[in-house]
């Protein structure tokens, strides 16, 4: 209380001082979101990450151990790369083109609207679609043998290229859609200006596009790759999720809910989360050798 | 002239890519559409004949009306709860600048960045300790983790375009934090709010993984009973589960064709510039 007195004698409030500092009743209203990440993200993550020092059998790191030790564990690390990696690379590849393409469009409403479907639709509903589109008796096997591309039906179902396919189906709109707004973001003058100096489409691209988005470009890439990096539905449901397609959160999964030894679940979690971080970590810091800096164009 | 041969084949290609994709895409919703109004569809191009009577078979199968219901107070719940939460987050954020936002920000982004299975299974453990597991409040508390970060993300760049002068009257006016808000902020916020409000909406109704994690058989979305459904088909006949497929496309489809009204897709990642011409 006295305290409170002299802060007042002396000059401004505490109140007042508090405000000098940005902090004041509009600041407060941050607090509850805070409170619910720290309560629901931060907390859980570190009581997993001590739950994990505490396996079954006592000693502190018998869960990591256990993990290396088995190739039934710790092959999920290489199937979930194997499946993640191509597809987000692929994702990539292939919306850097239509999204040059789309940028010079009139009315791109209607075709992004369209490419944004699979997002609506979520990996359960395109695991179930293509059960019966890629089966043996489906339109795509029936319309590639009428056509005499085919002689037998290919097999995509139950196997790594069931996966693949429902993971570029899920996964490209939204790398389409950053991609999209990457490009976009980029002042058409300076490609203009390329031009007028006698570049032609595949040097302006190189010369100028390329730099600009390789931050969006390693950006986008991070975020598609924690998306096709966490596939549960799809691998269990058009993959298989025995052997081929027996990925790390599906390993999660089955020591929480089947075997329910939640340490051994936590443990799975954080090295997940860990081969996670180093994988978006190298990509961005390769991303700091090229170009930084604005790509807007400070003037029109 | 060669040059522009080459361009156009360059054209040819990108568009065929842009076909093949949105070919096989429409003949996979299809596939399900036909399939779930099909009397016996073995072997053929088309069903032998057509019927409504799965999507009633499901209903009851399914017990759709329950899942519906659930569904239905979970969404509400997480969209109500993400704006309440997540709006006066985001304007403290666009509004003030205090020691700590830095931080603030980066434990706003990691909900985003780490996949829901990762932080999901930790979160299960530990709502089921608390005796939320299973439960309706358990779904609704797990789904808020990504969606409050989400909405505040969305919402800096909307109250940023809001000049400061509007708010600085109405407190001169005598209006109190909360008044401000309610008559003045909102209003002017709205298409904002409603935008990500939506987003959230149809992220939700696809939210397999968190729900998945923690819902038990009584608070089980949409999203989570298809997918039972298909783990264990062979139990039931294939053409309800494929009615149940396309009520829930139904369900999501109606809300990205309203939230469309309100979004550019391409907003929704980021504010992409667009060319003057």
């Amino acid at each position: 209380m006295s305290a409170v007195m002299e802060g007042r004698a002396e000059g401004p409030t505490l109140r007042q001082r508090l405000a000098a500092r940005g902090i004041d009743g509009a600041t407060l209203l941050v607090l509850p979101c805070v409170a619910l990440i720290l309560g629901l993200f931060i907390y859980p993550f570190l009581y997993g990450l001590v739950l994990s020092f505490q396996p079954k059998d006592g000693s502190l790191f018998g869960n990591y151990a256990r993990f290396f030790s088995d190739p039934f564990l710790y092959g999920t690390i290489f199937k979930t790369l194997r499946l993640a990696f191509p597809v987000t690379l692929l994702n990539l590849l292939i919306a850097i083109p239509i999204a040059f393409r789309v940028r010079l469009m009139r009315r791109q409403r209607l075709l992004t609207t369209l490419l944004v479907l699979p997002i609506t639709l979520g990996t359960v509903l395109v695991a179930e679609g293509m059960l019966f589109y890629f089966g043996p008796q489906g339109w795509f096997n029936r319309i590639l043998m009428a056509a005499g591309l085919l002689s037998s039906p290919v097999s995509v179902l139950n196997g790594y290229w069931g996966v693949f396919i429902s993971l570029v189906l899920t996964g490209f709109p939204f790398t389409f859609l950053l991609t999209l707004s990457y490009v976009t973001g980029i002042d058409p003058s300076l490609e203009n200006a390329a031009a007028t100096l006698g570049a032609g489409p595949a040097a302006r691209f190189r010369e100028v596009f390329l730099p600009l988005l390789v931050p969006g470009l390693a950006i986008t890439f991070c975020l598609s790759f924690v998306q096709a990096y966490s596939v549960l539905p799809s691998a269990v449901l058009v993959g298989d999720p025995a052997n081929a397609t027996r990925v790390i959160s599906i390993a999660a999964y089955q020591a929480a809910f089947e075997e329910y030894d939640y340490s051994m679940a936590s443990a799975i979690a954080m090295i997940m989360g860990a081969v996670q971080l180093l994988v978006v970590v190298a990509v961005l810091g390769c991303r700091s050798l090229f170009y930084r800096g604005p790509a807007a164009g400070a003037k029109g | 002239m060669q040059k522009s041969i080459m361009s156009r084949l360059w054209v040819f290609a990108v568009w065929a890519v842009i076909g093949l994709f949105l070919v096989n895409l429409m003949g996979l919703i299809a596939s399900v559409l036909t399939s779930s109004v099909a009397t016996r569809w073995l072997g053929t191009w088309l069903p032998a004949g057509f019927t409504t009577r799965w999507y009633f078979a499901a209903w009851d199968e399914f017990q759709l009306g329950d899942v519906l219901w659930v569904t239905f107070q979970a969404v509400g719940a997480v969209v109500l709860l993400s704006g309440l939460l997540g709006v006066p987050a985001a304007y403290a954020l666009a509004r003030r600048e205090f020691p700590a936002k830095r931080a603030v920000m980066l434990l706003l982004l990691l909900p985003l960045l780490v996949p829901p299975i990762t932080y999901g299974i930790p979160l299960a453990t530990v709502l089921y300790k608390a005796g939320l597991g299973g439960t309706l409040t358990g779904v609704i508390l797990a789904n808020l983790v990504p969606t409050v970060p989400f909405v505040v993300l969305v919402m800096i760049p909307f109250i940023e375009q809001i000049d400061p002068r509007t708010e600085a009257a109405a407190r001169v006016f005598g209006a109190n934090i909360f008044q401000m808000f309610v008559h003045v902020l909102v209003p002017m916020l709205m298409p904002g709010v409603l935008a990500a409000l939506l987003l959230v909406l149809v992220r939700t109704i696809g939210m397999f993984e968190l729900t998945f994690l923690v819902s038990g058989p009584g608070s089980q979305t949409l999203v989570v009973a298809l997918y039972y459904a298909v783990f264990a088909s062979g139990v039931r006949a294939v053409q309800s589960i494929d009615a149940m497929a396309v009520i829930y496309m139904a369900t999501t489809l109606v809300w990205l064709i309203v939230a469309l009204r309100f979004v550019n897709p391409t907003q929704i990642v980021g504010r992409g510039k667009r060319p003057a011409a």
